[in-house]
């Protein structure tokens, strides 16, 4: 059985119209908005967000997007390959008083939501965090659960999500192999571990959120 | 990464993405709250059989930073010869329970052999070996260098077409040592300046071009970078030239040379400085100047290499 894609290209600009409408409604409006994406995904559908977000209310300040980085404050360093980092960027209001909507692809064990909360909270105080993700696929280890969601997905936690995005992987789509197919996707783009992918854990590497 | 001892075994691509980590961690000391979880639970030890100030407080504060805990251990004064009482020290330190040490010690080699003797499993930081290496330092400089040079652009960045000279004492410079490695790495051209006494034997081997004179290096070179050496006195048991007067006229960076350089090139000095001896002090407190930024620099770097030696469960 081969990778089934779930979202083609034109699904993913319908899912993050309707999440940045979304935004704007829950926020009434556009006033004290700030979309943080996650790397690297993360912060390009936080990017794309923010291009439609000023495209609806023009009234949407300039500088509303940012990446977290949450590499340092994930509880599976020890057990995982070491991770680069990357930067944090936030619009130069800042986030305190602000209403920031966290970015991701995929949510999944929640973990890395639960490591985005704790490095917010070092970095200002917001009025309000709400979370975005293109793909939602269960198996939640922790009490999280997105505000706007472009898709649910069930999944079996043997199968892997490959999310590929044009400005990172040069092509776009959401696939979703079976446990067996993403093991013999070891070596090839979106292997096991990379990022980007979303799947069951490499045998002997322990659970990737 | 499990230990981090020597900058000659470093790859272009290990060395960008320690600077790239590094950049991440400077930004941390912009913040209100200036600390990561990372290294929670972790114990860094800094064992120092040798006296130091700015490198030992600049690894305490970027394992602080990683929320690490710091033993500070001052080995100073142990008679017992060098290898038992390193023995020694190590199994002590393995039954405290430390995941990482910092070692700095007279003899080159003592972190080789405390990395690979089999008496402590804790990843290994050379913070200064003997006349050997201080491959830290040559990290800092690299990433200052390569700040001033691209600014916020600096990420991913090497060092390639930046000329560096290097002045003073190479013969018992560590420092001198980890850059020759660590800059051409990263494709920088080095050339060491120094009165002839002062240059090692077997040089030959080395990737960088030998001068004697300092007047003729900044006119040929047109240095981007000159990098001042402290004369190390304390290892100097002989004369190596024949007063410090003559020493600061002829290799010394005193204020023509400095108006000498070309715009835009910088003045490092790993520090302590001897102030009118290699330096002057208008070139010291001169904007050219890197001194401060390399000691600001030095604990995000550090930070960097903490956090590749001590927080990951595997190779990458």
């Amino acid at each position: 059985m081969s990778a089934r894609t779930v979202l083609h290209q034109a699904d993913i600009a319908r899912a993050l119209t309707r999440i940045s409408h979304e935004i704007l409604e829950s926020n009434r409006g556009s006033a004290s908005l700030v979309v943080l994406g996650i790397p690297t995904r993360g912060a390009t559908l936080a990017r794309r967000i923010g291009g439609i977000l000023a495209g609806i209310d023009p009234e949407l300040g300039s500088d509303t997007v940012g990446t977290l980085d949450v590499t340092m404050y994930r509880d599976d360093l020890s057990r995982n390959p070491l991770r680069a980092s990357s930067p944090t960027q936030l619009p130069a209001g800042g986030i305190d008083g602000k209403t920031v909507v966290l970015v991701d692809d995929v949510l999944y064990s929640g973990r890395t939501i639960r490591a985005a909360l704790d490095a917010l909270s070092d970095l200002g105080r917001p009025r309000a965090v709400r979370l975005a993700v293109l793909v939602d696929r269960g198996h939640r280890e922790l009490p999280i659960r997105a505000d706007f969601v472009g898709k649910n997905l069930p999944t079996s936690s043997d199968e892997r999500i490959y999310v590929r995005l044009d400005e990172v992987d040069g092509e776009e789509f959401v696939s979703v192999a079976s446990g067996e197919d993403a093991h013999g996707a070891h070596g090839a783009p979106g292997a096991p571990g990379t990022p980007g992918t979303h799947g069951a854990p490499t045998p002997g590497s322990g659970a990737r959120p | 990464m499990r230990h981090l001892l020597s900058t000659r075994n470093l790859s272009r691509d290990d060395a960008v993405r320690i600077l790239d980590i590094a950049e991440d961690m400077a930004d941390v000391a912009t913040r209100e709250v200036k600390k990561l979880p990372t290294l929670r639970g972790r114990t860094v030890v800094n064992l120092f059989f040798e006296d130091s100030t700015r490198t030992r407080i600049s690894f305490e504060a970027a394992a602080k930073r990683l929320s690490a805990d710091v033993i500070n251990f001052s080995a100073k004064g142990s008679s017992v010869s060098k290898g038992e009482s390193l023995k020694d020290t190590a199994q002590t330190l393995e039954a405290m329970g430390a995941d990482g040490v910092v070692v700095r010690h007279p003899s080159s080699g003592a972190p080789q052999t405390l990395a690979q003797s089999g008496w402590i499993d804790a990843g290994i930081v050379n913070a200064g070996d003997g006349t050997h290496e201080h491959p830290t330092q040559a990290l800092l400089d690299a990433f200052t260098i390569r700040r001033r040079m691209h600014g916020s652009a600096a990420r991913g960045r090497d060092l390639d077409g930046v000329s560096v000279v290097i002045v003073g004492d190479i013969l018992h410079s560590r420092v001198a040592r980890s850059n020759v490695w660590l800059l051409t790495t990263l494709g920088a051209s080095v050339t060491l300046v120094a009165p002839p006494t002062l240059f090692p034997v077997g040089m030959g081997t080395w990737p960088a071009d030998v001068r004697y004179d300092l007047d003729a290096a900044i006119d040929d070179v047109r240095p981007d970078v000159v990098m001042m050496l402290r004369i190390q006195a304390e290892r100097m048991r002989a004369a190596f030239f024949p007063n410090s007067r003559e020493y600061a006229r002829v290799w010394g960076l005193d204020d023509a040379r400095t108006a000498r350089l070309a715009p835009g090139s910088i003045v490092m000095h790993p520090g302590p400085m001897n102030r009118g001896l290699e330096i002057s002090a208008a070139a010291a407190d001169s904007t050219r100047s890197t001194v401060r930024e390399q000691v600001a620099n030095g604990v995000s770097v550090r930070m960097a290499v903490l956090y590749l030696l001590l927080a990951g469960g595997g190779e990458v």
